[in-house]
């Protein structure tokens, strides 16, 4: 199933102020896998996401992608470099259709002004096609008339348009339904049949069993468990969530300020 | 993949039931005309009315005023409304954009009075007798840079617009005050260029009104054939010839018969052909055009253009600025049409008026929704009712009670569509 590595984070160090988000944590993703992130309030999955799609540097520590050694400093590098993240609040306009939706910002055009919708109709229609999402109307419905897990299938879609790699989703399943909860989890499990990598991040172990091929947990900002899903059950993730060892223990002020 | 047959909506609402509507619209070669119209209903029911309320509001009017007096109806009134409206009209296209983007401009009247001023300032004879296009041109560059002053400070200082035009309210009007102190004693300035005053003052010949109304309907048949065509061509689904036909037959229709009866008058006027033109540009420009779709998309979800990857504070900026070319071309028409600008320019209910015509026009005021041709609508609306409580007499509070409540009542059809549309977005 998994196959050579995409995303490999070894050694990530980050701190605001006082506050020691990331201490030395490794992270990797590879082709065709689904990595889950999970941790506590805090624990820095955020942090690292965040790090990852360029929002902000890190302090240390280094991220190869496909083997190379990069420097990510803005979220258009990182979508450059074929990484997408689909954030919790999905950042769809209600009032546009579909098609909009997933061109935003990136529209095709004809002669260098009109807006080529023939082709942008087909290129959306054709991706959600191949994630199999058949439950929209129509393309051209607009997004304030579909339910949460439509959304989250476009919000997805859109994110796999740009011949992303790697497709990091914050925690896609909350406030969903349990029939629309499925739909999303069969969708992230197709974007790794397509060999992209995929991140994610849910509080929610049962999903997070049901779709991931390894977990990484994180700990007070330090990865304290790397675990095969076969190989693992609920209980060792609880553990590792709640008491798993730290490499570094923290001073007491650090230790509470990165609880707090 | 269990999920592939057909998904049933959670809470069982209107979805739809016809095997043709399930599937993405990749395999569906064509629509056929009941499901044209069923898709037609459904948008209704489900909020998105379009420009429905409107068509029903003026024939609600028509009938009322109509039956009230004899004159409504008449082909004099009808050349007077088309007259009467452009000016309004050409401003409101203005406020729409600045409506779309979430925004709103409570400085456009007198704005459009600082541009009349400047206009008939610089035609003056001799002082400095500028020719009547450098005046308008002048004029329209000063009323542009003012849009653009007034969205520096609502971009960057992120200040609300409401409160930044209703300073620019307060300012332009006493920048009026103190270009015609300075000039006149008398408070009114004339116009005498005879270019200038024809712009809202001239008709068209009897036949250069039907080759205009030519012009539009082949406009309209040949932009509606080549959309088809191309989504055919691409193995889209295209809305059907026949229900083309049908628009492009009622647009003639509608179209023939306004050129006839202005042609019974005094012909079309030009001021109705600027107000076309402009008109016809800003709709391609916010319909066709990917600056037109992240106008949209500021208005509907800020945060969303911004991960986009779009400017939001130069759309907004931009938006502004087109406010204020169109706020500047509507000074100049009403200053044209009045043949002269004066002290109370900018004054009264014109301010109340622009922004109700956007808005009956179906241009939402929670942004992101609306088309250009509302200002058109809206500003019938609004100089068809004037017009027949002018005729019917009726003092000036009754007239701004009723105004005010046809306003009420197009918010109120707004706020309730935004629910529906809400309710159906929950499912």
């Amino acid at each position: 199933m998994a196959g050579e590595s995409l995303l490999a984070c070894t050694g990530i160090s980050k701190a605001f102020g006082a506050v020691q988000a990331l201490y030395n944590v490794d992270f990797e993703v590879r082709r065709g896998e689904v990595m889950g992130l999970v941790g506590d309030n805090g624990a820095g999955k955020s942090t690292l996401i965040k790090g990852i799609a360029g929002i902000y540097p890190f302090d240390e520590g280094e991220i190869r992608f496909e083997g190379e050694s990069v420097r990510i400093h803005s979220p258009r590098e990182a979508a450059q470099l074929g990484i997408e993240v689909v954030y919790q609040d999905l950042a769809l306009a209600d009032n546009l259709d579909v098609v909009s939706n997933m061109f935003l910002g990136r529209e095709r055009v004809r002669n260098g002004l009109v807006l080529d919708e023939p082709s942008m109709e087909r290129a959306a229609a054709t991706t959600l096609a191949s994630l199999s999402v058949t439950t929209l109307r129509s393309v051209r419905q607009r997004v304030i008339g579909l339910s949460g897990g439509q959304r989250q299938a476009v919000a997805v879609a859109k994110s796999v348009m740009w011949n992303s790699k790697l497709v990091i989703l914050d925690e896609p399943t909350a406030a969903l339904g349990v029939a629309q909860t499925r739909q999303v989890l069969d969708l992230v499990r197709r974007l790794a049949e397509q060999n992209l990598g995929v991140v994610i991040i849910s509080h929610n172990l049962h999903d997070v069993f049901e779709c991931a091929d390894r977990i990484t947990v994180l700990r007070l900002g330090q990865q304290v468990a790397l675990l095969e899903r076969a190989k693992t059950n609920q209980q060792e993730v609880v553990h590792a969530i709640t008491a798993g060892a730290l490499q570094h223990v923290p001073g007491m002020v650090d230790s509470r300020a990165v609880e707090a | 993949m269990t999920e592939n047959t057909q998904q049933p909506q959670r809470d069982g609402t209107p979805a739809p039931t016809g095997a043709d509507l399930t599937i993405g619209a990749a395999s569906v070669p064509d629509q056929t005309v009941a499901g044209y119209a069923r898709l037609w209903w459904q948008r209704v029911r489900g909020g998105e009315l379009g420009s429905l309320p409107i068509i029903v509001a003026l024939i609600v009017i028509a009938i009322v005023f109509g039956i009230l007096d004899d004159a409504f109806l008449t082909e004099r009134n009808f050349t007077n409304l088309l007259l009467q409206m452009a000016a309004v009209a050409t401003l409101a296209i203005g406020t729409v954009f600045v409506l779309l983007i979430g925004e709103i401009d409570l400085s456009v009247a007198y704005v459009s009075a600082v541009g009349g001023v400047v206009m008939t300032l610089l035609i003056r004879t001799d002082n400095p007798g500028w020719p009547w296009w450098l005046a308008i041109l002048a004029a329209v560059t000063v009323t542009t840079v003012i849009g653009l002053l007034q969205s520096i400070v609502i971009t960057k200082a992120g200040v609300p617009s409401f409160v930044v035009t209703l300073a620019g309210l307060l300012i332009w009007s006493g920048v009026v005050l103190i270009l015609m102190t300075q000039v006149t004693s008398t408070g009114t300035i004339r116009i005498s260029d005879e270019w200038i005053v024809g712009l809202a003052n001239n008709f068209l010949s009897d036949a250069g009104g039907y080759i205009l109304g030519a012009l539009v309907v082949g406009g309209f048949a040949l932009s509606q054939t080549l959309t088809a065509r191309s989504r055919r061509a691409g193995g889209l689904e295209a809305k059907p010839t026949l229900i083309i036909a049908l628009q492009v037959v009622g647009l003639g229709v509608v179209t023939f018969a306004a050129v006839y009866y202005a042609n019974l008058d005094r012909g079309v006027p030009t001021a109705t052909v600027i107000l076309g033109v402009f008109l016809a540009f800003w709709s391609f420009v916010a319909a066709r055009t990917p600056f037109g779709r992240h106008v949209y998309a500021v208005g509907g979800n800020p945060e969303a253009a911004r991960r986009a990857g779009i400017s939001v504070d130069r759309i907004r900026m931009l938006v502004f600025m087109i406010n204020g070319f169109m706020v500047g071309v509507g000074g100049v028409m009403l200053a044209s049409r009045l043949r002269s600008v004066a002290t109370g320019s900018g004054g009264g209910d014109l301010l109340l008026s622009i922004i109700a015509a956007a808005v009956i026009g179906g241009t939402s005021l929670f942004g992101g929704t609306g088309r250009v041709v509302a200002a058109l609508l809206g500003a019938t609306v609004i100089a068809s009712i004037n017009s027949g409580m002018n005729l019917l007499g009726l003092p000036q509070g009754t007239r701004f009670v009723i105004t005010g409540l046809v306003l009420l009542g197009a918010v109120l059809v707004d706020a309730l569509s935004k629910r529906a549309r809400a309710a159906r977005g929950l499912a």
